[in-house]
C-alpha cells in the first residue's frame, strides 16, 4: 500500500528534473546572484575601504545607530500590543472579534508608502493633530517618534499573528488550573502563559525585528530623509546610492543582508519549536479512542 | 466541609445552561454529577469552583457564602479532564506550584511534594515533564497537584474521560480509596453511569440544565423518578401501555396528560417456551454469551419491537436457546412512566 502510494506520487523523471531545475534557476537568478553581488560590490575596493565606508562616515554611523534604536523600540511596542491582542482574541469571545483579526492584518495589505502618507496626514503641519502638536512642542514627523510609529504600524501583525494560533492551541486550562491553585493574574501571566508561548513569541520577535530593520517605504515618507539625523540604514543605502557612492551603499547594504541571514538561521530553529508546541497541544486534545 | 449550590441559573446567549439548580454535598461526601453532554453538569462544577460566574443563586462552603469570591480565594482543588498540567514544568514543579504562589518555604515545599508523590507512588517521576508521562500518571499528578495546598473541597471535571477503559477502571477504584483516606468533600462530573455508581456516595442526575433526581446509587437505580433517569441509568426496554395486561408495579406516574409506557430492564424479563396468558411472542435474533448473564436479543413481529433480555446462565442452559427460536416474554417487574419529550 505504501509502495502504491509512492508510485502514484512519483511523477515522470523529466517533470521532476524540469521542476527542480526551474526552482533552482529562479532562486539563483533572483536570490543567490543578487546576494553574492551585494558582497562583491561591497568589497570591490578592498576590505579597508569597506571598513572605512561603514565606520568613518558619521552619517552612516548615525544611520546604523538610528536603526538599532527604531527597530528594538518597534519590537517592544509590538510585543505589548501583540500579547494583548492575542490574549483578547484567543481567550475571549466578543462581538467584533473577527473584525479585529482582520484589522490586525491590515498593515500587511497596505503599501508602506501609503502608511507614511497617512501619518503625514495625521501629524503633519496641516494634519489633524499638527496644530496641537506644534502648540505643545511635540515633534513627531521628521524625528524619532515618527520613525518608531511608522515602523511599529508596518510590523504590527507579526507578533500577534504568531501568538494567536499558539494560544488557541494551548487553550485556557493551564491558566484556569493556576487560578484554582491560588495564583493571581500577574503570576499566571509570567509563570504559565509566557513560558507556554515563548517559542511563538520569540519567532514573532525575530520576524518583526527583521522587517523593522529593513522597512523603507513608510519611513521614507515620515523621516524627511535627513542624512545624519533621520536616515535609517535602508534610507542611507538609498541616499548613498543616489549620490553615486555605490561601494559605500553596498557596504551598508551588506550589513543589512547579513542581519537578514542571521535572522533566517535563528528563524529555522525557533520556527520548528514553535510549530512543535502547537502540534503537541493539538495531539493532546484529540480523544484517545 | 459541606458544599451547597442553591437556585443556580446560568445562560449562554439564548441557551439555558442551568435552570434554578440546587445541589448539596454533605461534609466528606463524594458526590457525582451525572448527565449527558449539554446537561449543565460541567457548568455547575465550574460555578462551584469559581471558574465561571452564575447569573443567579448562591454558593456556600459550610456556612461561608463564596458566591462572589474568586476562584483563588475559594481554596478548591480542581482536576481537569485533560489534566491541564503545566507543560513547561517538571512533575515536582507542577505539584509545588500551588505552594510557591502561597509563599511556602523551600523546605516545606520539598517535604509536602514528596509526601504527595509518595502517596500516589510516583516519586521517581518527580523530574519528568508531563509529555513523558502516561495518561493515568498525568491524572494522578493533576490530582495531587490540586490537593497540595490542602483545599477544603475537591472538584473533578470528567477526571477519567480522556483515559482508556482499563486505566479508567483502575483509577476509579483508586480515587474511591484515596477519598476514603482523605475525606475531602468532593464533587465529580461524569457522563458514565457505571463510573458514578462505582465511585459516588450520592448521585445527582442532571438533564437539560435541571436536576432530574438525586439520591444514593441504590435509590436512583432502584427507584428512578422518571423515564429519563430510568433510561439514562442503564439498558431499558420500552413497551406500549397494557401490553402485558395490567401493570404489575406502578412507578412514579407523573400526571395524566400524554401517553404512558412500560419500562422494563433486561434482567426484569423472563423467557418461557410456552405462553402464559399475558406474555408476548418473540423470535430470538442474537445471543451474546460473553458475560455473567447471557444477553439475548429478540424481535416481536406483532408489535415491531426489539427486546433485550438478560438470562441467567442456568436458565439459559435449561431453555437451550438458539437463534430463530420462538419464545414467550413476560415481565417480573414493570415501571410506568409518561412518554418523555427527550432524546439521549
Amino acid at each position: 500500500m505504501n509502495a502504491d502510494r509512492k508510485a502514484a506520487a512519483q511523477d515522470p523523471l523529466w517533470v521532476r528534473i524540469l521542476l527542480i531545475t526551474l526552482t533552482i534557476g529562479i532562486l539563483t537568478v533572483l536570490v543567490i546572484i543578487p546576494v553574492i553581488a551585494v558582497f562583491w560590490e561591497a568589497f570591490a575596493r578592498g576590505f579597508s575601504f569597506y571598513w572605512e565606508s561603514l565606520f568613518s562616515d558619521p552619517d552612516t554611523r548615525a544611520a546604523v545607530i538610528l536603526t538599532l534604536t527604531v527597530a528594538p523600540a518597534a519590537v517592544v511596542l509590538n510585543l505589548i500590543f501583540g500579547v494583548a491582542a492575542a490574549w483578547a482574541i484567543a481567550r475571549f469571545r466578543f462581538t467584533g472579534r473577527t473584525l479585529l483579526i482582520a484589522f490586525i492584518d491590515l498593515p500587511f495589505a497596505i503599501s508602506p508608502v501609503v502608511v507614511g502618507l497617512l501619518f503625514v496626514l495625521l501629524f503633519g503641519a496641516q494634519g489633524f493633530f499638527g496644530p496641537w502638536l506644534r502648540a505643545n512642542g511635540f515633534q513627531i514627523l521628521f524625528s524619532l517618534p515618527g520613525l518608531i510609529i511608522a515602523t511599529t504600524f508596518v510590523t504590527l501583525p507579526f507578533i500577534a499573528r504568531e501568538l494567536i494560533p499558539v494560544m488557541e492551541a494551548i487553550g485556557p486550562d493551564e491558566e484556569l488550573a493556576a487560578l484554582s491553585l491560588g495564583a493571581n493574574g500577574w503570576q499566571i501571566f509570567w509563570r504559565i502563559t509566557i513560558p507556554n508561548v515563548r517559542w511563538g513569541l520569540l519567532y514573532g520577535v525575530i520576524l518583526c525585528n527583521a522587517r523593522a530593520m529593513g522597512e523603507f517605504g513608510a519611513v521614507y515618507v515620515v523621516s524627511g530623509h535627513i542624512a545624519g539625523e533621520t536616515n535609517t540604514m535602508p534610507l542611507q543605502v538609498e541616499q548613498l546610492f543616489q549620490g553615486f557612492n555605490s561601494p559605500a551603499a553596498f557596504a551598508l547594504a551588506s550589513v543589512l543582508t547579513m542581519l537578514a541571514a542571521i535572522t533566517l538561521l535563528i528563524k529555522v530553529g525557533v520556527e520548528r519549536r514553535a510549530r512543535q508546541v502547537i502540534q503537541e497541544a493539538k495531539a493532546k486534545e484529540s480523544p484517545l479512542t | 466541609m459541606s458544599i451547597t449550590a442553591r437556585n443556580i441559573t446560568k445562560r449562554f446567549g439564548n441557551f439555558d445552561a442551568l435552570k434554578n439548580v440546587t445541589v448539596e454535598a454533605a461534609s466528606g461526601e463524594l458526590l457525582a454529577l451525572l448527565g449527558p453532554s449539554g446537561s449543565g453538569k460541567t457548568t455547575l462544577l465550574r460555578i462551584i469552583a469559581g471558574l465561571e460566574t452564575a447569573d443567579g443563586g448562591e454558593i456556600k462552603y459550610a456556612d461561608d457564602d463564596v458566591t462572589h469570591a474568586s476562584a483563588r480565594q475559594r481554596n478548591v482543588g480542581f482536576v481537569f479532564q485533560h489534566y491541564a498540567l503545566f507543560r513547561h514544568m517538571t512533575v515536582f514543579e507542577n505539584v509545588a506550584f500551588g505552594l510557591r504562589v502561597r509563599k511556602w518555604s523551600e523546605d516545606k515545599i520539598k517535604e509536602r511534594v514528596h509526601e504527595l508523590l509518595s502517596l500516589v507512588r510516583l516519586e521517581e517521576l518527580a523530574h519528568r515533564y508531563p509529555s513523558q508521562l502516561s495518561g493515568g500518571q498525568k491524572q494522578r499528578i493533576a490530582l495531587v497537584r490540586s490537593l497540595a495546598p490542602q483545599p477544603k473541597v475537591l472538584l473533578l471535571d470528567e477526571p477519567f474521560g480522556a483515559l482508556d477503559a482499563k486505566v479508567r477502571s483502575e483509577l476509579r477504584t483508586w480515587l474511591r480509596r484515596f477519598h476514603d483516606e482523605l475525606h475531602v468533600t468532593s464533587i465529580f462530573v461524569t457522563h458514565d453511569q457505571e463510573e458514578a455508581f462505582e465511585v459516588a456516595d450520592k448521585i445527582v442526575v442532571m438533564n437539560k440544565g435541571t436536576v432530574e433526581q438525586e439520591g444514593t446509587p441504590t435509590q436512583v437505580f432502584e427507584h428512578p423518578a422518571n423515564a429519563f433517569v430510568m433510561d439514562f441509568l442503564g439498558n431499558v426496554n420500552v413497551f406500549p401501555d397494557h401490553l402485558f395486561g395490567q401493570p404489575l408495579t406502578v412507578g412514579a406516574s407523573n400526571g395524566d396528560s400524554g401517553k404512558s409506557q412500560l419500562y422494563v430492564r433486561p434482567h426484569e424479563l423472563t423467557l418461557e417456551r410456552t405462553p402464559n396468558g399475558t406474555s408476548m411472542l418473540a423470535r430470538v435474533v442474537h445471543i451474546n454469551p460473553a458475560g455473567s448473564v447471557v444477553k439475548v436479543r429478540l424481535i416481536s413481529d406483532e408489535f415491531g419491537l426489539v427486546v433485550n433480555v438478560d438470562v441467567e446462565r442456568g436458565r439459559y442452559t435449561e431453555l437451550a436457546l438458539n437463534a430463530g427460536d420462538k419464545v414467550y416474554v413476560s415481565p417480573k417487574k414493570v415501571r410506568v412512566f409518561m412518554q418523555p419529550d427527550y432524546a439521549i
